[in-house]
């Protein structure tokens, strides 16, 4: 007799007693059940893994120093850059963040995040017309950050500041977007 | 001895048999058409894209820190890196064309109808991995356009309402465009959408041999649910003939000049970027996305701003819901292009508009040029003869950025219009009310221009006649000299 033909019969009469099936049925229900607790016990920290940032999310906002208020002329707006706090070792020059500091006169300063509020490219100041403008979809906005021209949907990113023992600190951390500004 | 042990590898591992019923399974002889060779041009560009992708994942390194390095040590130091780079590029760009042609190919000869609505589903799936390879592969090129591209997509992702800033983190993997980014990037388009894409082109191909390739569509032949399967089994009967080898010639062909074109082009135009290593404080950059995503370049430059939140977070899921839906809304009835004038209306709609989107993106007129006030020179027509006032106006205008957006003679930035007859156009008082209030897209220039710098920019405006046409005339004031 060949090989298939004895599982066949054997499956056959073991179908027709119903103590059989329902032991196939059992076992086969166990081992579903053991492979749905398994399967999620694995899903679950690979997904918690994934998606961690829809459970808790750091805030991502710490103070940075910017260097000496001296450093920045009244009436001015200039580059600054600072080393993003929340950094990597792997993370390279990408960690390095420009801003755009306005010092309106005396201590009352401006801090603006270097990305356009339209899509995020960097906007460059042009002292002559005192203008900011996008090299991307050509948004462009005033000297104090407000909006002048374009796409853009907002007016300027702008950083929380304190100035402390001489020093000019910004609030920031993390790419501003529309929906988390700085 | 040789034939034996041939013979036994065959008939334990099923090589001729399996051939037999996957390249040598019945077509109708009237799909041995030229019209029937673009998917296998894609599926040939895609394994191109395999190897000359693995061979560079043998020395790219996915770190934030390293990966432009190793991109110019591939490039300059690497023995035939900068071919297998260009390989690389030149293969995503034909992979994307030739998939279009595809999809406008299937669309048109009606091969998404009854029974071959999942060989149509899989293939939009397909599409958008595909694009999702080409966003992730710029990435990958870890320069300044992947730097602000990602920037692009994370401020895209942050007007989702709600859960924006989740779901920016999630892309990014971290609160700044930084290492965790490329890393997840790289996992994308190199582990998971790869394996989509296999899984899915097995599916796409067992569909094909399953439910048959299309035949040619005659006009007047009507697909109907009933009678379909009857008939194409008849048509196979009557006039079919295997694939290999009586219908494949002409993919053979096809691929062959595709492989071609890709190492050709390669050869000649040579890798792409990478440009500028990836710091976000060179802020001396105009970044620009690689042609796949110029159309949405142009699309978020010209969209107007109350519609665009709107448009971004809604246009993805009606495109994907319409693609989607097509085979179920026009499953059956006529297939021939020839009776379905909507069909071809629609291709060329969409081509064109995608040409054209991709066309403008090319030169983006809508972007200041930020060098055109330094770098471009006033014509020297325009200041021949012409009084010190209107010199010192040209000087404003040139000092004061306007040429960024406005053109003279041809060169300077479109944003704006062009001044070369804007003396003809706007009377003097309007160019004030214009430069000091700006409007219509123009920033205004009141707190950053002395009255003195107006005037005389207005008087220099005022001589941008270049046929000698009269001033423009104020028309509430009939017979007054032009102010």
């Amino acid at each position: 007799m060949a090989y298939g033909e004895g599982t066949t019969e054997k499956a056959i009469a073991g179908a027709s007693t119903p103590s059989a099936i329902s032991r196939r049925s059992f076992l086969f229900k166990v081992g579903a059940a053991l492979n749905v607790i398994a399967g999620a016990l694995f899903a679950v920290p690979v997904i918690g893994y994934v998606f961690s940032s829809f459970r808790q999310r750091d805030p991502y906002q710490s103070w940075i120093a910017l260097g000496a208020v001296e450093n920045f002329p009244q009436n001015q707006t200039r580059l600054a850059t600072y080393r993003n706090p929340f950094t990597r070792p792997w993370d390279g020059a990408t960690a390095n963040i420009p801003c755009w500091v306005r010092r309106k006169a005396g201590d009352t300063f401006q801090v603006f995040a270097i990305n356009c509020t339209h899509l995020g490219c960097p906007v460059r100041w042009f002292e002559e017309s005192h203008l900011f403008m996008c090299p991307c979809h050509g948004g462009a906005f005033y000297e104090d950050g407000s909006h002048a021209s374009g796409p853009p949907p907002r007016g300027l990113y702008e950083y929380q500041y304190k100035i402390e023992n001489g020093q000019l600190w910004v609030r920031g951390g993390r790419l501003p977007t529309l929906s988390e500004p700085l | 001895m040789i034939r034996k042990v041939a013979v036994w590898i065959d008939d334990r591992l099923y090589v001729s048999k399996l051939f037999a019923s996957t390249a040598g399974h019945h077509v109708p002889v009237s799909s041995g058409s030229w019209f029937y060779v673009f998917g296998s041009g894609t599926l040939l560009c895609f394994i191109l894209q395999i190897v000359t992708g693995t061979c560079l994942a043998f020395v790219y390194v996915p770190s934030a820190n390293e990966a432009y390095t190793s991109l110019e040590y591939l490039t300059y130091q690497q023995s035939l890196g900068w071919y297998l780079r260009a390989v690389h590029n030149w293969g995503s760009n034909f992979m994307v064309a030739i998939m279009a042609v595809h999809m406008a190919q299937v669309f048109l000869f009606g091969a998404f109808k009854y029974p071959r609505e999942m060989t149509w589903i899989s293939g939009v799936v397909l599409l958008f991995c595909t694009l999702g390879m080409a966003f992730t592969g710029q990435v990958l090129r870890f320069d300044q356009d992947a730097y602000w591209g990602l920037g692009i997509g994370a401020s895209m992702m942050g007007r989702v309402p709600g859960i924006g800033a989740n779901i920016v983190h999630l892309m990014l993997a971290g609160p700044i465009i930084a290492g965790e980014t490329l890393s997840r990037f790289f996992t994308l388009h190199v582990f998971i959408i790869p394996g989509l894409i296999i899984a899915l082109v097995s599916l796409h191909l067992r569909l094909v041999l399953t439910k048959g390739i299309n035949e040619y569509p005659m006009p007047g032949k009507i697909v109907n649910k009933e009678t379909y399967a009857g008939e194409y089994e008849a048509l196979l009967q009557k006039e079919g003939v295997p694939f290999y080898p009586k219908a494949i010639s002409k993919d053979l062909i096809f691929s062959g000049l595709v492989m071609l074109g890709i190492l050709g082009c390669a050869a000649y135009f040579g890798p792409k970027g990478p440009t500028g290593v990836p710091d976000p404080t060179h802020i001396d950059t105009v970044p620009r996305p690689d042609f796949f995503f110029l159309w949405a370049f142009s699309v978020l430059a010209l969209l107007p701003d109350y519609m665009e939140t709107f448009l971004i977070l809604t246009a993805p899921i009606i495109i994907i819901g319409v693609l989607f839906a097509l085979p179920f809304i026009s499953g059956t009835g006529e297939k021939s292009a020839r009776r379905r004038p909507a069909a071809v209306l629609t291709v060329i709609v969409v081509f064109l508009a995608f040409g054209t989107l991709i066309y403008l993106g090319t030169y983006s007129p809508w972007s200041p040029i930020m060098n055109a006030w330094s770098a471009n020179p006033t014509p020297v027509q325009y200041v021949k003869g012409r009084s010190p006032l209107e010199l010192q106006g040209a000087l404003v205008l040139q000092n004061k950025q306007c040429r960024n957006c406005h053109s003279l003679d041809g060169s300077g930035g479109q944003r704006g219009p062009a001044l070369d007859g804007v003396g003809n156009r706007l009377t003097g008082d309007q160019l004030v009310r214009q430069v000091i209030q700006g409007g219509g897209n123009m920033p205004a220039y009141g707190k950053n221009l002395k009255p003195a710098e107006v005037e005389a920019v207005v008087a220099f405006m005022k001589t941008l006649r270049p046929g000698n046409e009269p001033l423009a005339r104020d028309s509430s004031r009939p017979g007054q000299p032009t102010p």
